[in-house]
This record gives C-alpha cells, sequence and structure tokens, in this order.
C-alpha cells in the first residue's frame, strides 16, 4: 500500500507517494527524476548511491523512503547555489577527478559529508573517509587530489 | 516486423550474419539533430559502410585496422551548421578512456578552430561513420587518424573557398555552410594524400584539455545509458537461470501478472517483466522466481578449474626445440595459472529499447554499436536499417562491454509491453550473466647455456589467448601456441585481454630464469633485448625507482622489489615494484614506478590518467580478483565479496611519460596494465624467496 512519506529534498520540501519499502535511490530517480544519484551494487558496498541525509552519508539503494521522512536530504542536484559549483564539484572539475565519471555524484556526496566534519583532513583521513566508495577506472590519486583542493577552495 | 522471436541469449554471443547497410533515413533527420548547413549525406551515399575495396578498409579514413571502415566522404564525418557550428561525427564510444577529448583536439587542430567550437556525437549508428568498434586501443592510431584526415580535407576546401573570395572579405566556416558550390565540394572522398598538421605544429593535440563534458557530470546532469528517460516508460526486469545452462521447465506467470501494472514477456526460455518502477518489476519477478522450474547440468568448479582446462585442451603441442634441451646447461619448466576476472564497470548494463511504426532505437552501454545493432537484427528478423543504435557516454567498459545482450532484452520487453522500456542490469547479474576475463593455464619451458643466455622458449597458453604470448627477447629458438579449451564461463575482451596473463607468466618466468643463471633481473632482461624501445622503458623505469640500489639493500622477508617489461599494441612499458608482506601474509603494493611509451603523447592528461587507471585497476586480478564458481553459480557476485582495489590501498605511484614526438601515436589504455602483476610477483619473491605462480599473487 503506497504511503505518504514527506522529506526535505535539495532544500524544497517533498512529499511523495510510494511503497514505503520502496529505496530511496529508486525514488530519487524514478519518481522525482533525478537521475545524477547512481546505482552501483544495491547493498551499500560502492557507494555510487552516496547522498546526503542531515549532513551524513547514506547509501540510497539500501535506505527505504520511510526511513527518511522528516530527514533532509541532499543530492548532487542540490549541491551548487545557482551557477556556482560547490568546491568540490569546482575542485573534481579542475583536478579531473574521474574518468568516466559514474561515481563521482557518490564521490563528491561523501567528500561533503567527510568534509563536513573534518574541514581539514590528512591524507589518510580521506583514504579511510572514502573507503567506501569504488571508483572501477580508478582515478583515487586525483580524487584524492581534488578534495584536498575542495578544502583550499572552501576557504578562499 | 515479421514473426519477432528471441534466441536464447547465449547463442547471441556468437558472431550473427550481416543484413547488409540500406540506410534510409531523409535529411530532415540531420536538420532536426545538427541545424541546418553542409548537408551530411545517407550512409549509403557515403560509403562508409561499404567501402571500395582498394579504401576504406586498408585505413585511408580507415576506422580501425579491419574494423569499420571510417567515411569516404568529408561530410560524412562533419557538419558545419550555419551559425558556424562545427558538428563531428565517430562511431567511436566514451567510456572514461578519454576518446571524446582526444577525438574533440584531433578535429580542432585540423580544423584550426578552438576545442569549444567543436560539438562532438559519438557513436549514433545513423549518424556517424562506422569507425570501428572501441576496442584493442584502436582509437588513437585509427579513429584520430580517420578524423584528422578528415577535418584537414575540410580545412584545406574552406581555405582553397576562402582564397577565392572577394578582397577584405574574410571568411568564416559559418559562411561556406550555405554556400551551394562549398557543399557540393564537401561530397568528394577524403583525398588519399591530404596532408595533416605536423606534431611539431599541434597547438590543441598534445596539451591536457580536458573532458569536454566534464561540467555536467559534476553537477549530475550527464544522462548515461541507465539515466535515460522515454515518456511512458516503463522498467524492466528478467528471470535469470537458476544457474548456468539451467532449462526453463515449467513457469505461472500468473502471479507475476496479477501485480498492478506489470506486464510478463516470454518467449521460449526468456522471460521479462515490465512495470510502472523498479520496485513492482523486482516484485514480480520475485513472483515468477517462486514458480519457476529449471533442469540444472552440472557444472565445473572454480576450485578445480585448472584441471577442466587442461584436460579440455585440445592438442597440447610437443617442445619444438629437443635439440637445446638435450644441449642446454640448465632447463627449466612451469606453469602460471590466472582465474576469471570480472571487468566490474561501475554501471551495470543498461539500455533503453523504443519500437515505433516498426522500427527500433535503442540508448545502451556498449563498445560495439554496429555489433549490436547486428545482434538486434539477428535476434529479431528484422533488417539493420530499422534499428539505430546511440551510446551514450557510459560508466565504464574495459573491455566488458562488447556485447548486445542488454539492448535484445529490452527491445524483446519493450516489444511485448508497447511502450519503450528500460533496463538495467542489477550488480549480481552484472556479476553473473556478463562475460568474463577467460582463464589460462600457461605452461613455459626454457633452456640456458653455461653463460646464462636463454637458447630456447617454448610457451602454450590453454584456454586465453595469442596477445602477449610472443616473447620481446631474443632468443633463438622460441615457439608460442594458443590452445583451446572447453571454457566452463562464457568469456571475452579484457583490458589487455591475454596479454594480462602471458606477461605475467612470461615475465615472472625471465625472473626464475635469472635466477637460475645467477644474474640480476634487470641485467638478464636488457641481455636479452635488442628493442631500443622497449629497453628505454626498462632503463627509465629502473632509473627513476633506483632499482638496483633498491634490490640490493631491500632483503628483509618483508620489502621486496621486482620489475617487469613488455611492449603490446605498439607502445611499451616497464614497471618496478616495492611489495611490504604484513605478519599475516597479506601483499600490500608499496610503490610503483611505470615507464610508458606510446609515441607522440597527444594529451599527456589523459594518458596520465589511464596510466594511473590501469596501474591501480591491476592491483586487484593480482591481488585479490577471482571469480568463485559452484554448481553453476557465482558465489562472489558481490563486491563486499569480490574485492576491487579501494582508496585504502592506493600505493604511491610515479609515473614517467616518454614522449616520441617522432613517432605515431599508439593507443594506451591497455598496455600501462600488462607490467604490474609480474612485477609484484617478482618482488613478492625478492622478500620471501617464494615463487607464486598463479594470479591472485597469495601467500597463504
Amino acid at each position: 500500500m503506497p504511503a505518504s512519506i514527506s522529506f526535505t529534498l535539495n532544500g524544497k520540501a517533498t512529499t511523495v507517494e510510494a511503497d514505503p519499502d520502496r529505496p530511496l535511490l529508486e525514488i530519487l530517480r524514478e519518481d522525482l527524476h533525478l537521475t545524477g544519484t547512481k546505482y552501483g551494487c544495491g547493498e551499500g558496498a560502492c557507494g555510487a548511491c552516496s547522498v546526503l541525509a542531515n549532513g551524513k552519508r547514506i547509501f540510497s539503494c539500501s535506505t527505504s523512503i520511510t526511513e527518511v521522512a522528516g530527514k533532509s536530504i541532499t543530492t548532487i542536484e542540490g549541491l551548487a547555489s545557482g551557477d556556482t559549483l560547490h568546491p568540490l564539484q569546482q575542485a573534481f572539475l579542475d583536478d579531473r577527478g574521474f574518468q568516466c565519471g559514474y561515481c563521482t555524484a557518490g564521490m563528491i556526496m561523501n567528500a561533503a559529508a567527510l568534509l563536513g566534519t573534518k574541514p581539514n583532513p590528512t591524507e589518510a583521513e580521506i583514504r579511510e573517509g572514502m573507503n567506501g566508495n569504488i571508483c572501477r577506472c580508478c582515478a583515487h590519486t586525483r580524487i584524492i587530489r581534488a578534495i584536498q583542493h575542495a578544502t583550499e577552495l572552501a576557504k578562499a | 516486423m515479421s514473426n519477432p522471436t528471441i534466441k536464447n541469449i547465449r547463442e547471441l554471443e556468437e558472431p550473427l550474419e550481416t543484413l547488409g547497410y540500406d540506410f534510409g533515413f531523409t535529411r530532415r533527420s540531420f536538420v532536426q539533430i545538427l541545424g541546418a548547413g553542409l548537408l551530411i549525406f545517407a550512409a549509403a551515399e557515403t560509403g562508409f559502410s561499404q567501402p571500395a575495396p582498394e579504401e576504406g578498409r586498408r585505413g585511408r579514413g580507415g576506422g580501425g585496422g579491419g574494423f569499420g571502415g571510417g567515411p569516404v566522404k568529408i561530410s560524412a564525418r562533419l557538419h558545419i551548421a550555419t551559425d558556424g557550428t562545427i558538428t563531428v561525427l565517430s562511431g567511436k564510444v566514451e567510456g572514461g578512456q578519454g576518446a571524446r577529448t582526444e577525438i574533440t583536439q584531433a578535429a580542432a587542430e585540423e580544423l584550426g578552430v578552438p576545442a569549444s567550437q567543436i560539438n562532438l556525437i559519438l557513436a549514433d549508428t545513423e549518424l556517424c561513420p562506422d569507425d570501428g568498434p572501441t576496442v584493442g586501443s584502436r582509437t588513437t592510431p585509427s579513429t584520430i587518424p580517420s578524423v584528422r584526415q578528415g577535418c584537414a580535407a575540410a580545412k584545406k576546401l574552406f581555405d582553397d573557398f576562402a582564397s577565392q573570395s572577394p578582397a577584405g572579405k574574410k571568411l568564416t566556416y559559418a559562411d561556406l555552410a550555405s554556400d551551394a558550390n562549398f557543399i557540393e565540394a564537401a561530397k568528394q572522398n577524403i583525398p588519399r594524400n591530404v596532408i595533416v598538421s605536423a606534431v611539431s605544429e599541434w597547438k590543441i593535440l598534445g596539451t591536457p584539455l580536458a573532458r569536454p563534458n566534464a561540467h555536467d557530470v559534476v553537477v549530475g546532469k550527464h544522462k548515461y545509458p541507465s539515466d535515460q528517460v522515454l515518456p511512458g516508460m516503463l522498467y524492466g526486469k528478467v528471470l535469470r537461470p537458476a544457474s548456468f545452462g539451467a532449462t526453463l521447465t515449467d513457469i505461472d506467470l500468473a502471479p507475476a501478472k496479477a501485480i498492478d501494472g506489470v506486464i510478463v514477456a516470454r518467449d521460449g526460455q526468456f522471460v521479462g517483466v515490465a512495470a510502472p518502477n523498479s520496485f513492482l518489476a523486482q516484485r514480480a519477478i520475485t513472483a515468477l522466481e517462486g514458480t519457476a522450474q529449471w533442469d540444472s547440468p552440472s557444472h565445473p568448479s572454480s576450485k578445480t578449474l585448472s584441471d577442466y582446462l587442461r584436460k579440455n585442451a585440445r592438442n597440447i603441442p610437443a617442445n619444438p626445440f629437443a635439440d637445446a634441451i638435450a644441449s642446454a646447461a640448465k632447463k627449466l619448466t612451469a606453469t602460471y595459472e590466472v582465474p576469471y576476472v570480472q571487468h566490474a564497470p561501475l554501471e551495470p548494463r543498461a539500455a533503453l529499447a523504443d519500437w515505433k511504426d516498426g522500427k527500433l532505437t535503442v540508448w545502451t552501454a556498449t563498445q560495439n554499436p554496429t555489433g549490436v545493432r547486428r545482434e538486434l537484427a539477428g535476434a529479431f528478423h528484422i533488417a539493420e536499417s530499422n534499428i539505430r543504435v546511440i551510446v551514450p557516454d557510459f560508466g565504464g567498459g574495459f573491455g566488458g562491454k562488447h556485447t548486445g545482450e542488454c539492448a535484445v532484452e529490452a527491445a524483446r520487453i519493450a516489444q511485448a509491453a508497447q511502450k519503450p522500456v528500460l533496463l538495467r542490469w542489477t550488480r549480481p547479474e552484472e556479476f553473473t550473466w556478463a562475460y568474463f576475463r577467460a582463464a589460462a593455464v600457461i605452461d613455459l619451458t626454457a633452456t640456458l647455456d653455461e653463460n646464462g643466455a636463454i637458447t630456447s622458449w617454448f610457451t602454450t597458453d590453454i584456454n586465453y589467448g595469442t596477445p602477449g604470448i610472443e616473447s620481446p627477447y631474443n632468443i633463438a629458438s622460441k615457439h608460442s601456441e594458443f590452445i583451446e579449451s572447453k571454457p566452463p564461463l562464457r568469456h571475452g575482451s579484457y583490458r589487455a585481454l591475454a596479454a594480462t596473463a602471458n606477461n605475467f607468466a612470461r615475465e615472472s618466468f625471465m625472473d626464475e630464469l635469472a635466477l637460475a643463471a645467477g644474474k640480476n633481473p634487470l641485467e638478464f632482461r636488457r641481455a636479452h633485448l635488442n628493442n631500443d624501445r622497449l629497453l628505454a622503458v626498462l632503463n627509465e623505469a629502473a632509473k627513476q625507482f633506483d632499482f638496483s640500489a633498491r634490490r640490493a639493500k631491500s632483503d628483509s622477508k618483508k620489502i621486496g622489489v621486482g620489475i617487469a617489461c613488455a611492449t603490446e599494441k605498439g607502445s611499451y612499458v616497464a614497471a618496478c615494484v616495492e611489495v611490504e608482506i604484513a605478519a599475516d601474509q597479506t601483499i600490500r603494493v608499496n610503490h610503483i614506478c611505470q615507464a610508458f611509451e606510446c609515441g607522440a603523447i597527444m594529451n599527456p592528461s589523459n594518458l596520465e590518467a589511464q596510466v594511473q587507471g590501469a596501474l591501480m585497476q591491476g592491483i586487484g586480478p593480482a591481488l585479490r580478483e577471482a571469480t568463485a564458481f559452484e554448481n553453476g553459480k557465482i558465489t562472489n557476485a558481490s563486491f563486499f565479496d569480490y574485492e576491487v582495489p579501494r582508496f585504502a590501498e592506493l600505493p604511491m605511484m610515479d609515473i614517467h611519460l616518454l614522449n616520441r614526438p617522432d613517432l605515431p601515436s599508439a593507443g594506451a589504455g591497455e598496455t600501462p596494465l600488462i607490467a604490474l602483476a609480474p612485477a609484484i610477483n617478482n618482488a613478492v619473491f625478492h622478500a620471501t624467496g617464494k615463487r607464486v605462480r598463479q594470479m591472485p599473487i597469495r601467500l597463504s
């Protein structure tokens, strides 16, 4: 039976009518047409589906829509301020922190959560904090550089 | 469309007979997409799909060493709109390797315009010339020259017209787009002798241009194949067999059909569903799984894979060098083994299929758009002219997306649903029903004379293939053979193909021989090499890594250093590696120093990314990755169980790109991968004294 579930999505009050067991990822992509968040594994093993829930990273593939009721969800589409890119987006662009780019939304969202708790992470902290995200093209070196660069952009 | 049927999906991996091209599209469709201007001709006119015997296939404008014909006419390669927009067309695909960037650079370079003025359309079978599949590192040596020739021919035409224009009037491409004489002239064939810009004159090629659509990627706007949407579209799923080779003997479709909005497509062994969302589609599949009865044949286990491959190998030949063996000071024999490996692109297979008036359009991720069109034509018994395959820039391939099974499945479900259907494979499906990097059993025998020189070399590769099987070393008597076996899993291309396995075996065995000869592995290689380019990368890697000093110093049981080199597809690679052995015997790669040379460098940033990516990706199969299977099922079909490289193990990588502007550019997507695993293996031996003869390399 569909339920009515309300939450904040990229700053806007949002209500969906959906089966309460459906994953947030599917609602984002299929009902709300926000396809920036990606499916990679369906079990929280790769991080491609990462979004923020009240500033913390969650795996939207394995989070039911019911669990996000009342929360504030941010996706890759909600990260920039108008035409001004978020420092992480700008840094991933400048430092070419991707090849195919399919992992990028999840990388950026998880990095945003990381920088939310550690604004000046060491390289070791970046590696540890990003270890749940897989990049199959293996752009890891540039992703780390982009995150370091973003911390500088954020201060500027 | 008459009597559409779908074949057993497993048959579709076989090559299908082509039906021949007969594109019937109109000028109108081009105008809608590209804007008014220089007319592009129907493919039948351009001849790009049916090159004359003396041209096209041999490479003039050629699309890739026997792959694809490339365009014959200038107007098939590019379109100039009346607003000055230049649209370049290529049948290549972008899966992260940088084709979009480098083709854009090549076109801009020859046309003499900024890269930002180029709009590049890739891999749309209705618009683009057939540049062949995006495989074998062929974009750089085949498609780039073809694009450069086509664009240089257009530039020459432009210059000819400009020189005839009234004095004082500066002509632009936009001016010519509506000039009937120019349009007529652009119908000419790309001249055989067109002169492209010299490397020394490059202004855009040779620079680190960024990927043109990078902005869309970082804001989440780029539409990957799995993001495609059409109005009224449904979401598809496929009922997978209970095990490899299982036959569906009975099924009740009613429980699935009873779910609101669900459509079930049954066609012989194929059962698929479509639903308004993926959740309902999965519910329908679960219902079908509950009623399906399967007859499952027996299937070998990965635990006995090597024995199985050897037992099923055809005619393993005898060593042809009996004389060399008889007179040798030493003879060494070894067997190396590699398992099945996953490509695991982060975006699993996806396809959106739309039937309209008997014509089929499919948006999908494939490295072979015309091959997928052929598969669809074969599966549905319709002419290829009624099928359009479009490949949006997609999320990784690594040799694993050459086929069109997902497109065929989506099209079959869409046919039943009479609506567009988006089918996205799940990770377990991608890990099970895609194809794998082949497993191999490689036997090597070599002999040494009393001076420690190799006198004979004999290799057989069971089950994988020939790439990398020939030794690059100077050996008087050498022979290599690939021997087919009966592969238990569906296998296919992989980044660098069999060169991953054959170089692992050869370069590891070289260290075994060096030890037997009492030589340093670097000196032993040098003594057997007379290939200047391979020597150059070997020397560079050794120098930058300080190999000899570190080899002499690191005699601890925890740290070891190793070296390996290889050449493949016209490029050259050498890697030095330091490994550290943990107390629990796990192996960590601390440092990789790699030298790589692929002729003139077209984009140093993209090249560096390819080399970095190949190395990090290569750590997985070297140390951990192996597809496990039992009773016809993959038993590690998850990123939790099949562990690909992650941030925590990123080693220090220093990469030395040797630029050779005097040499033609070769591809770089594959070769940077192939020296790593043997260098790691040789480092592990150096640290432990234990010779591992299989991938993944494990000590416990």
